[in-house]
């Protein structure tokens, strides 16, 4: 049997008479309210609301627990385990950069550096959040696993020069990851 | 004109203006908040005192869930740019924001918001109302439908497409439902015999509410003596006194021009209806006047039906002191009426919240062809259940006959109604039946 025929609902005498149905609305958003007021609203729980309907209030109640692994939130350096820095200024990602928000200065690493055979270190790192659209092309980008976007998504400042993460801030926020590709190090 | 009665009045002027202004600004913030619990949402519920601009050290962070919120809002929209567009006719344009807040100010002028207070013993008494006006309810009607002059002249004066549209709107709507309130009313004063808001008031508060008329001056319902003092009467006379409710209040939405009645401004066809090319304390006062309007409507309406400021099951005669309230006692009065007449502004913005809008065509019909008809129908209805007695003594059957030529006047009523309604009504019309034009 290829079709159904279904019969449509009809309206029964209280649709008609329209003022019953529109009590019935009214008990609907009735109910929700006092549902809202109890803290009982549908979803309430598994939304982590406030007790006050379904929102949370957001400075004092935060997402954090919830948040996805796949998300992007600002981009950071890291380290590796013997504390070396990962990036070695080959400035891939400053120049995939959509919004040009990166600025790498490349530096020498001296000879008498155990690390020397890097050759380059950055001299300085600058990411200008205010331009940063978190696309996280840098992190794919980069062939050294030297950069990540990190879970932290709240990045204020009171003027445009606080909003420029420089190098020891980029490296605060990534910290030490451990577990990579470590492909500098010596053979055993 | 003594001095007595001209610094009562002043002091009236002031008290009620303030109270009046008052509950525009809060149910503005109340409208929010109910919205937001009704959606599942918190509303706004921080503001706070802003302490630290007036120099001290930190904001107050006193527990106010967002009291504070009009006084924001308020600041917010008198410091915003007021901008008048080029293409604007300029003193139409400035006029009709006055034209349309005034009014719903102009008509808190006749309403009891409390009892009367008695001096000297009782030999001087000063009404609850700013003008004790033996036509009440008509001073009401004919100066709040003054506001629609703002709004048609607002639509005109600006100039431009969309507000013209939502100010020819808000006048056909107005002209269609001015009718079935004004028709609505008269069976409730058939049952007074009586013009004057304050004495209604009083009847009320001694024969139970209109819509509640549980009580009268002989006793309670439980009691015999209520039902051989014409209890009878008046729960007969409740079923069109229902009715003259119903479409009272429908028409006091439309009036107001509130959902589901808000097509001269609505927000999905009309931008901002008429008050489109308007800004900062000139929409303010749009704005205004449409919540007064509504703070208004439900005085009214919990004047005429649900007892004004008297209290419930003749608690009324309990306050008596010497033949008159004393002070306090009108004091309590203004409570009672102010708290039901927060209930009617909830109820007023739940019905905003639970009903969508109307279609423009859905809405005349609405107006002219179902509450016209059904607010004259219930004026005779009312007039044949008043005059039953009289109607009686002159013989056994009159009463019947004379409902059953009220059937046929109404189903008449109504045949003539859809007629017109098939034949002009807005949605029913058709082209012309010419020959359709053949390309050459």
């Amino acid at each position: 049997m290829s079709v159904v025929k279904l019969k449509r609902p009809e309206l029964s005498v209280s649709d008609k008479l329209t003022l019953p149905a529109l009590f019935k609305g009214f008990l609907v958003t009735l109910g929700h309210a006092f549902r809202s007021l109890k803290g009982k609203s549908r979803g309430a729980e598994s939304l982590n609301g406030s007790g006050l309907g379904v929102t949370m209030q957001y400075p004092e109640q935060k997402w954090d627990e919830q948040m996805p692994d796949y998300y992007r939130g600002v981009p950071a350096l890291v380290t590796d385990e013997q504390d070396r820095e990962r990036c070695v200024s080959c400035q891939l990602c400053e120049f995939i950069c959509p919004p040009k928000a990166i600025k790498i200065v490349p530096g020498e690493i001296p000879n008498e550096d155990p690390w020397a055979k890097v050759e380059k270190r950055p001299k300085e790192f600058d990411i200008d959040m205010i331009r940063c659209i978190y696309c996280g092309m840098c992190e794919e980008v980069c062939p050294e696993q030297a950069i990540f976007l990190r879970k932290d998504y709240a990045v204020t400042g009171t003027s445009r020069e606080q909003m420029v993460h420089d190098k020891d801030k980029l490296y605060e926020i990534g910290g030490k990851r451990v577990g990579l590709v470590n492909k500098w190090n010596e053979l055993k | 004109m003594d001095l007595t009665f001209l610094i009562a009045t002043s002091i009236k002027i002031g008290l009620f203006f303030t109270i009046v202004l008052t509950f525009v600004a809060y149910s503005v913030y109340a409208e929010r908040r109910f919205s937001a619990i009704i959606q599942d949402r918190v509303g706004p519920n921080r503001t706070m005192i802003p302490t630290s601009i007036l120099g001290f050290k930190n904001d107050l962070k006193l527990p106010l869930g967002g009291l504070t919120q009009p006084i924001a809002d308020g600041l917010k929209f008198i410091l915003k740019e007021d901008f008048t567009p080029g293409h604007v006719r300029k003193s139409f344009f400035w006029l009709a924001p006055c034209m349309t807040m005034v009014p719903s100010l102009i008509t808190i002028a006749v309403i009891p918001f409390m009892s009367p207070i008695a001096w000297d013993n009782g030999e001087t008494t000063i009404s609850g109302a700013i003008a004790d006006l033996d036509v009440g309810p008509l001073f009401i009607f004919a100066v709040s439908s003054l506001a629609v002059y703002g709004i048609a002249i607002a639509g005109w004066a600006s100039n431009s497409k969309y507000p013209f549209l939502g100010g020819v709107r808000a006048s056909a709507q107005m002209i269609s439902y001015e009718i079935a309130l004004g028709l609505s009313i008269i069976p409730v004063l058939l049952v007074f015999g009586d013009l004057n808001l304050n004495r209604i008031v009083q009847e009320q508060s001694a024969n139970g509410w209109l819509l509640l008329p549980l009580w009268n001056e002989a006793g309670m319902i439980w009691q015999s003596s209520y039902w051989e003092n014409g209890g009878a009467q008046r729960w007969l006379l409740w079923i069109p006194m229902v009715l003259a409710f119903i479409i009272f209040s429908i028409s006091i939405f439309a009036e107001t021009n509130r959902t589901p009645f808000d097509l001269a401004e609505c927000e999905t066809e009309l931008v901002g209806g008429y008050h489109t090319e308007y800004s900062s304390m000139k929409f303010a006062l749009f704005f205004l006047g449409e919540y007064a309007a509504m703070v208004v409507g439900s005085a009214l309406i919990v004047t005429l039906f649900l007892g004004g400021w008297s209290l419930p099951f003749g608690l009324d005669g309990l306050l008596v002191d010497d033949g008159a309230f004393p002070l306090w006692a009108s004091l309590l009065h203004m409570g009672v009426f102010l708290s039901k007449v927060v209930v009617f502004i909830l109820f007023f913005i739940l019905v905003r919240w639970s009903i969508p809008r109307f279609r423009y065509d859905q809405l005349m019909r609405l107006g002219w062809v179902v509450f016209f008809e059904l607010a004259l129908i219930n004026i005779v209805l009312t007039a044949l259940l008043i005059a039953k007695p009289t109607l009686d003594k002159q013989g056994p059957n009159v009463f019947w006959i004379s409902m059953a030529g009220l059937a046929v006047f109404s189903a008449l009523m109504f045949l003539l109604a859809k007629t017109v309604d098939e034949i002009v009504g807005p949605g029913k019309r058709t082209a012309p039946k010419s020959s359709p034009a053949t390309a050459s």
